[in-house]
């Protein structure tokens, strides 16, 4: 009776327990990205004037699209001004972006949830950029990307693919390790 | 039973995270491409839609997605930027001519079968489904079990009580 009554309350419980366990074993932090591995979703983007100038007559030239930079790497983070860890990776984006500029690797910046006076102001503050920064309003390039919050970092591979997406502030190691990873290899030599 | 399922749903979701959909080779159509249609006026799917219709089918749509920086809240009831942004996208997408499945779609290839509240009931998925049906079958099997002990008459209770032999 007793093992009977045992066995039965182990197939009831096992089952229960297992369930826990298995979720133990993720990390409720982690935001899940279906991106890596997909066709980056092609944008285009007036860039923001870095002076506080009107965007000039020719629109063309104000604007990026994505997919012209076919066969490069290209590196999108979203940020804003009132990110505070968007703070700590400005630096190493500034200067990867600006040590690899000569390699065909495009570094971009878009804003996100934010006033373009509002960025120049932190960008003066945080002693300029390197690389563009991109106006998103509305937030449907951010949505495009399964944002869910910034700092966010995209890497594109040279074939349209994205290769990673970092939720959370990137390191110059991070950058130079994801970037490589992605440049032919002759070219990282 | 079904709300109990979506209660359970929302326990593990918030327990972590669904698997997301497995990266596929087809490229996601943007955002950008579907105002561009909208503007256009032609729909891409679905019969073109507007108005009341309209209004509800991205109530609708809306109240199935999860906000992605909230604790399980839709983006229909959630007040945040980012929800709000999402839902016009919504109702875009809709106006341009997407079926409501195709705008799930989009964001399930987005975000991953995370955002949606009530996950597919496919695969791993059955369990939220199924474990509070059986959950339930269990339980109601120990209170007729007690019950039926607890109301024995004494005769009955000498009797199961006694050795046979």
């Amino acid at each position: 009776m007793s093992w009977s009554r045992a066995i039965v309350g182990a197939l009831v419980v096992l089952p229960v327990v297992m369930l826990f366990a298995f979720g133990l074993t993720r990390d409720p932090r982690a935001m899940p990205t279906t991106l890596p591995g997909r066709t980056a979703p092609d944008f285009e983007l007036v860039r923001m004037p870095l002076d506080g100038g009107a965007t000039g007559s020719d629109a063309r030239a104000d604007t990026v699209r994505l997919s012209t930079h076919r066969g490069d790497v290209v590196v999108v983070n979203f940020w804003a001004s009132w990110c505070l860890p968007c703070r700590t990776e400005h630096a190493a984006l500034t200067d990867v972006a600006r040590a690899y500029r000569d390699r065909g690797v495009r570094f971009y910046g878009v804003l996100y949830e934010d006033s373009p006076s509002n960025a120049r102001r932190w960008l003066d503050e945080m002693g300029g950029v390197s690389y563009p920064i991109l106006l998103d309003p509305g937030a449907r390039t951010a949505i495009d990307y399964g944002l869910t919050g910034v700092p966010e970092t995209v890497f594109i591979g040279p074939d349209g693919r994205v290769s990673h997406k970092q939720v959370g502030p990137v390191t110059s190691q991070i950058l130079v390790d994801r970037i490589e990873a992605l440049l032919p290899a002759e070219a990282s030599s | 039973m079904r709300a109990l399922a979506t209660a359970v749903a929302v326990a593990i979701a918030a327990a972590g995270p669904a698997p997301g959909a497995s990266p596929g080779q087809e490229a996601t159509p943007s955002v950008q491409d579907t105002t561009a249609a909208a503007v256009a006026g032609r729909g891409t799917g679905g019969q073109v839609v507007s108005g009341a219709r309209l209004d509800e089918l991205t109530r609708r749509v809306a109240s199935k997605l999860r906000c992605v920086i909230c604790q399980g809240l839709s983006i229909e009831d959630s007040p945040s930027e980012l929800a709000q942004q999402m839902k016009a996208v919504v109702r875009e997408q809709l106006a341009a001519g997407r079926t409501p499945e195709e705008v799930e779609r989009y964001f399930v290839r987005t975000y991953g079968e995370w955002v949606l509240l009530e996950p597919e009931p496919t695969g791993f998925n059955l369990a939220v489904y199924l474990l509070p049906v059986l959950a339930l079958l269990a339980g109601a099997t120990v209170v007729v079990v007690a019950v039926k002990r607890w109301t024995r008459t004494p005769d009955e209770r000498v009797a199961a009580d006694s050795p046979e032999a």
